[in-house]
């Protein structure tokens, strides 16, 4: 069956994508530049038998997305800067927790209040950081409409396989931006849910590890009853703060990543074959990077460019293998300290020259001023 | 006749528990679990949610699910549980610093939105758990570890807050008043929408030991004669009330639940 082609933004791709990937449940609160995404869901959910509430702000709202999920339901919300700020304790019960779900933090500029409908990209630390406490967690940047959509099956299908909250990272510009986009059929693009228990009731223990570094995740009101903590617990989710079952559970909460690293770790490379410079760019600053390789090219400048689709885990060995064929890195993202570019520093050392092209003004960035920075 | 004890609810090997002597959080805990028992209630059907503080430990005792979230939002996490899952039977407890100190926000609108949800608060008038700090129940005066020469703020009072933010049911009791306790969470997990049940309680280790009542048969007294009946309340003069509280059903109706009014929105949006 063809499917038919619209003109939507990525806000709308991502609700769409949400609803592909099975999401029966949002919990959010209004916030510019993310809203659309909350008034998609609000119209669909009820139609497809899902729940749509609009909670009392984002701390509620991420709360009652972590209390859904462990009720069976995929779910997710949506915000940008000041909410995804508040919702950094209630991510930590999802993470300590091992709780499936999903966050769209639209990045706009900041800090603070910031400029609202303007974008930025200066999240990417406190994506990975921003909650108290050993812990990790998965973020993806798309760069596209069709990206939006894609990459919001693929952070519910990492959230329900890794046991874990997956983290969209967008911004204003690919929220807002306006692509043709045809929605996939449904079987087209592989949806995953997680692993239900193979024990018998009694024996069930929310935390107990298959090899692989996931424990298989019941519902609430099946035959399964089972606990989960925000306090530092054992395998059965009851507290415990004895030292050797704290350092059991701080690994079980990192190692996951570590195993699974290559999977998690998405990128996308454009003319890197023959470069002599390379451009690591990721969300809105990928299509200007590229149509900036492009351009330098016919100047006799042979650039390429590393789309990073995963910022977390940190595609170390991916930059790692590219820098070292060129003679120069460059980082191009909308935020003042280069966020990006510091873990690039980490990776490649000072064997090649870094250098950072960071706009912070709540404008997107041009080729032209790629370009003239290369 | 065999009374019921709750006991299968209680995990075993927890006992004693945490909870110091005198304390009304264990009153509470064996009033809702005898409450599961006498409904009949099935272990895999129950969620015990929780927040943070001598209240929010509750859940390490219980043997259905349960979900120990963050101080102030065990409501937030229990509505999305029973949003999505509305045959589940949602419980969450919580203290006054829990329920309307930095939770407050949640509260009132878990109230307003009517969720069907059976909240229960034990409201000592301060954190038990960090030291006896004044928490949004501590009247005006009173004295507590960071209002050691008299509070000079005033407090909220919970079951009016809920009976006018929306809730179907509400009632206040203390555990002095074992059999009413009972008998108003059974009724609390009965009604369908948002109910309340406030437990005035005890905490003779910190509010009491700055209140002149450290001994907790002094504060089970207190509490016996100061919890009064609606209409013994309203004869009293205007200077004595604020040393008193009223006790029983406060607010009892049928407004339809979020759940209920949620159906009808499916099947508006279906038809249009
Ligand atoms: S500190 Fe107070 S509230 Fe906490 S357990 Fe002791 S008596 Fe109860």
């Amino acid at each position: 069956m063809k499917q038919e082609v619209r003109l939507i933004q990525g806000n709308e791709a991502i609700a769409e994508g949400a609803i592909y990937a099975g999401s029966r449940f949002y919990a959010g609160y209004p916030i510019t530049p993310s809203s659309e995404i909350m008034s998609e869901c609000a119209k669909i959910m009820p139609k497809v038998g899902g729940i749509f509430i609009q909670m009392e702000d984002e701390i509620g709202s991420i709360a009652a997305v972590v209390g859904a999920a462990l009720a069976g339901a995929k779910a997710f919300t949506a915000t940008s800067g000041p909410g995804f700020s508040l919702m950094q304790e209630n991510l930590g019960v999802a993470i300590a927790g091992e709780v499936p779900c999903v966050v769209v933090d639209v990045q706009r500029c900041g800090p603070s209040s910031g400029a609202a409908t303007k974008p930025g990209q200066a999240d990417v630390m406190q994506i990975r950081w921003g909650r108290h406490g050993d812990q990790s967690i998965i973020a993806l940047c798309p760069s596209t409409v069709a990206e939006c959509f894609l990459l919001t099956i693929q952070a519910f299908n990492f959230a329900e396989k890794f046991r874990t909250p997956v983290i969209l990272a967008t911004d204003e510009v690919v929220a807002h931006e306006r692509q043709n986009f045809a929605i996939p059929a449904p079987g087209d693009i592989p949806v995953v849910n997680r692993k239900p228990p193979t024990v018998s009731p009694e024996k069930y223990r929310p935390f107990d590890a298959e090899e692989d570094g996931i424990a298989p995740l019941a519902v609430y009101g099946s035959e399964y009853v089972f606990h989960i903590s925000s306090s530092m617990s054992g395998p059965d989710g009851v507290t415990n703060s004895k030292p050797d079952n704290i350092q059991w559970k701080v690994d079980q909460l990192n190692r996951k990543f570590e195993i699974h690293r290559n999977e998690i770790v998405l990128t996308k490379s454009y003319d890197t074959d023959d470069m002599d410079v390379l451009l690591i760019a990721y969300g809105a600053t990928t299509g200007a990077s590229r149509a900036a390789a492009l351009e330098a090219r016919k100047n006799g400048i042979k650039a390429g460019v590393l789309q990073l689709v995963t910022i977390w885990p940190f595609p170390d060995k991916e930059v790692e293998m590219l820098a070292k064929r060129v003679k120069s890195v460059m980082v191009v993202e909308m935020n003042y300290a280069g966020q990006v570019a510091g873990e690039v520093q980490k990776v490649i050392g000072s064997h090649v020259e870094l250098k950072r092209f960071n706009k912070y003004n709540g404008q997107n960035i041009s080729p032209r001023d790629i370009l003239a920075a290369l | 006749m065999l009374q019921e004890t709750g006991r299968k609810y209680l995990r075993s090997g927890v006992l004693p528990h945490m909870w110091c002597s005198g304390c009304g959080i264990g009153i509470m805990m064996g009033a809702l679990l005898r409450s599961f028992e006498e409904l009949e209630y099935k272990n895999k059907d129950i969620v015990v949610v929780t927040g943070i503080g001598c209240t929010g430990k509750l859940d390490d005792y219980v043997t259905t699910n349960a979900l120990h979230g963050t101080h102030g939002r065990a409501l937030a996490f229990a509505t999305g549980i029973k949003a999505f899952k509305p045959d589940l039977k949602v419980v969450v407890l919580m203290g006054d610093g829990d329920c309307v100190t930095i939770g407050g926000n949640h509260f009132i609108h878990a109230a307003r939105r009517n969720i069907d949800l059976t909240a229960i608060v034990v409201n000592n008038f301060n954190f038990g758990m960090t030291g006896g700090q004044a928490s949004g129940t501590t009247s005006g005066g009173k004295i507590t570890s960071t209002t050691l020469y008299g509070n000079p703020e005033n407090d909220i009072d919970i079951s009016a807050l809920a009976c006018v933010a929306g809730a179907n049911y509400v009632a206040r009791i203390t555990p002095y008043h074992g059999w009413e306790l009972k008998q108003y969470i059974k009724e609390g997990l009965m009604k369908k929408g948002f109910s309340l049940i406030e437990m005035i309680s005890p905490c003779p280790t910190n509010y009491g030991k700055y209140n002149k009542m450290e001994n907790p048969l002094q504060m089970l007294r207190w509490l016996k004669e100061k919890g009064v009946s609606s209409e013994d309340y309203a004869r009293l003069g205007e200077s004595e009330k604020d040393e008193y509280f009223v006790i029983g059903k406060l607010c009892d109706r049928d407004i339809p639940d979020f759940n209920t009014r949620y159906e009808e929105i499916r099947v508006r949006a279906l038809s249009s």
